[in-house]
């Protein structure tokens, strides 16, 4: 087990001829969750993309589990790592069974489609994002927080190991991002799926997270635990924008607050 | 109604349709003539050298269609993609005109000299298409069904060219041919088509789930595991093998493959599980139904099939796409 989950070495992205990453190298152990914050246009999405292979890359490697992602099929990576995109404005012309149904996939081949097993996991997956309601609806008739959590379930049910979510609750209300959150602290600590999350939250990434990664320009500018984090010099330089730090006096957390003080 | 009973509903509908054609037509045919020989043996010639291989000519080309139809709108996530609208019958009219005007010989095993022709340029069409979707980042779909567009425009004044150009039998024989058809008797067009038809038949069977993972976009297709430009080739190779096929030997009835796919999502739903069947019943019975309603509407004249296609499939198809409660299962 010394090997590590996720090894990024040296990686380079360019996207439409710019270089979106720049010699970006870090790693993650067994079961570690990163949360990647970073201002609008740093790279966060595409670093995401990049470690799920939906993206060329240009220069240096990713390895997962020792192996290198771009020498692994398609049906391997998906049996380990699932994606979960914002769901807000996808259109998606299913229903909910159906949508999630599909995620088995990669367990699919020729000779054996889909099983009674493929069915039992879905509804297992429904279940935990507390959907199994909404299985026979359309997937454009839920409101944009139940619609995320269909997307929890689909990647649930490709059992992956890591779940990688982008942004998953931007635009979310606060009940449903807390359900959201909830889910996702649910997953990694009962059913062992490590998290690797994209979001401009920064004290859900302060808090939730083993790792935090700060990207700007397509670089890494902060990589460890999220304590180290916690100062308003190293946040103003990522973002370039003033903090400041609070103390929650009912759960003694450090809450992170932009702007400035204002009159 | 759910969707297991529409499709028990299409292929009943399909199978009447299927048996039933043979016998309508100019010729009236009696159950009992169909087995009589020697002298008595008209009814019987008519039935099984004519009606016969038409109602599967039309069966088989509706079919294979209608699944080409629903196989391009699911690769570019757009219901207007079909291998029509991308400009697929201008290319093969443009083979099959320049064989007329020119002659220039192309033999291909199993195919005359203008079939031969229109099949090159309709393949020839679906391969520019895939060529533009695999170039550097690939263009968005209105982009391609822009140049699509323009492509048809471009090859029907290049049609027109050589049809001013040409003398009144070959203008005439061209213009029968852009209006497509399937009088043709004997079998050789359903030897033709049958091995293409159902080559690529089964390779869109045994992709349905790969089709639904497409109209999730290309990310999450890739995320569940799909290898997807290898799947992209083998629909465009399974598409461009049956289009090519049924435009060389029925000519541009295109519509076919635009109404039929819609019809069935508006019925049974995007899920290639239950649409693969239902687009091939309806397509294959749609076809047979507008050939004979070609023969016996204005017989013993008998209009193109293509002019039915049109006339039946378009007030339907806006009557489903208009009426609230089915275009809401669309989305």
């Amino acid at each position: 087990m010394s090997v590590p989950a996720f090894e990024i070495r040296n990686l380079r992205v360019l996207l439409g001829g710019k270089t979106i990453l720049k010699e970006l190298s870090f790693s993650l152990e067994e079961g570690e969750s990163l949360c990647i914050i970073g201002p609008n246009g740093a790279g966060k999405s595409t670093l995401l993309k990049a470690m799920l292979r939906l993206l060329p890359i240009h220069g240096g490697r990713i390895f997962f589990e020792g192996q290198d992602i771009q020498k692994l099929s398609r049906r391997d990576l998906a049996r380990q790592l699932a994606y979960v995109p914002q769901a807000g404005n996808m259109l998606i012309p299913y229903t909910v069974y159906a949508f999630v149904l599909m995620a088995r996939y990669p367990y699919q081949n020729l000779l054996a489609p889909l099983s009674d097993k493929d069915h039992v996991i879905v509804h297992q997956s429904l279940e935990q994002c507390e959907m199994e309601h909404f299985a026979e609806r359309p997937l454009a008739s839920l409101s944009g927080g139940e619609r995320q959590k269909v997307f929890i379930a689909a990647a649930l049910a490709q059992c992956p190991r890591v779940l990688f979510l982008d942004e998953a609750t931007t635009f979310l209300d606060y009940r449903h991002e807390g359900e959201v959150l909830a889910l996702i602290r649910k997953l990694r600590d009962e059913e062992g799926v490590a998290v690797v999350s994209v979001t401009h939250d920064l004290n859900q990434g302060l808090h939730e997270y083993e790792r935090v990664l700060a990207l700007k320009d397509g670089r890494r500018i902060f990589f460890g635990p999220p304590q180290e984090l916690m100062n308003c010099e190293m946040l103003t330089s990522i973002y370039d924008s003033p903090f400041r730090l609070l103390s929650d006096p009912e759960g003694g957390k450090e809450v992170v607050i932009p702007g400035k003080v204002t009159q | 109604m759910n969707s297991r009973w529409i499709l028990i509903l299409f292929i009943l509908f399909s199978l009447a349709v299927f048996f039933v054609a043979p016998f309508a037509g100019m010729t009236k045919i009696s159950l009992s003539g169909i087995f009589a020989s020697g002298s008595d043996g008209i009814e019987s010639a008519v039935f099984w050298r004519i009606r016969v291989p038409r109602v599967l000519t039309a069966f088989l080309a509706g079919s294979g269609l209608a699944l080409s139809g629903m196989a391009f709108q699911a690769l570019f996530r757009n219901p207007l993609a079909t291998p029509f609208t991308l400009g697929v019958s201008g290319g093969a009219a443009f083979g099959a005109a320049l064989y007329m005007r020119l002659g220039v010989v192309l033999a291909l095993p199993g195919f005359s000299g203008t079939t031969g022709a229109a099949f090159l340029g309709a393949v020839l069409v679906i391969l520019l298409a895939y060529g533009l979707t695999r170039l550097q980042g690939g263009f968005a779909t209105e982009t391609l069904l822009l140049a699509g567009v323009a492509l048809s425009y471009f090859l029907s004044s290049m049609i027109l060219a050589l049809q001013y150009s040409a003398n009144l039998h070959d203008s005439f024989r061209l213009v029968r041919w852009l209006m497509g058809g399937l009088g043709l008797v004997g079998y050789d067009a359903v030897l033709t088509l049958f091995p293409l038809v159902a080559t690529g038949t089964a390779t869109l069977f045994l992709l349905r789930q790969e089709m639904n993972l497409l109209l999730l976009g290309d990310d999450l297709a890739r995320s569940r595991g799909m290898e997807l430009q290898r799947i992209r080739l083998l629909l465009f190779f399974a598409v461009s093998l049956m289009v090519g096929g049924i435009v060389s030997v029925c000519g541009p009835i295109g519509f076919v493959g635009m109404m039929v796919p819609h019809i069935c999502r508006l019925l049974v739903g995007n899920d290639h599980r239950h649409l693969f069947p239902a687009v091939f019943f309806l397509g294959g019975a749609f076809l047979c139904l507008c050939d004979t309603g070609a023969r016996i509407f204005f017989a013993p004249a008998e209009i193109p099939v293509g002019v039915i296609t049109a006339l039946l499939g378009g007030p339907f198809f806006l009557l489903l796409l208009f009426n609230r409660k089915l275009r809401s299962r669309v989305q």
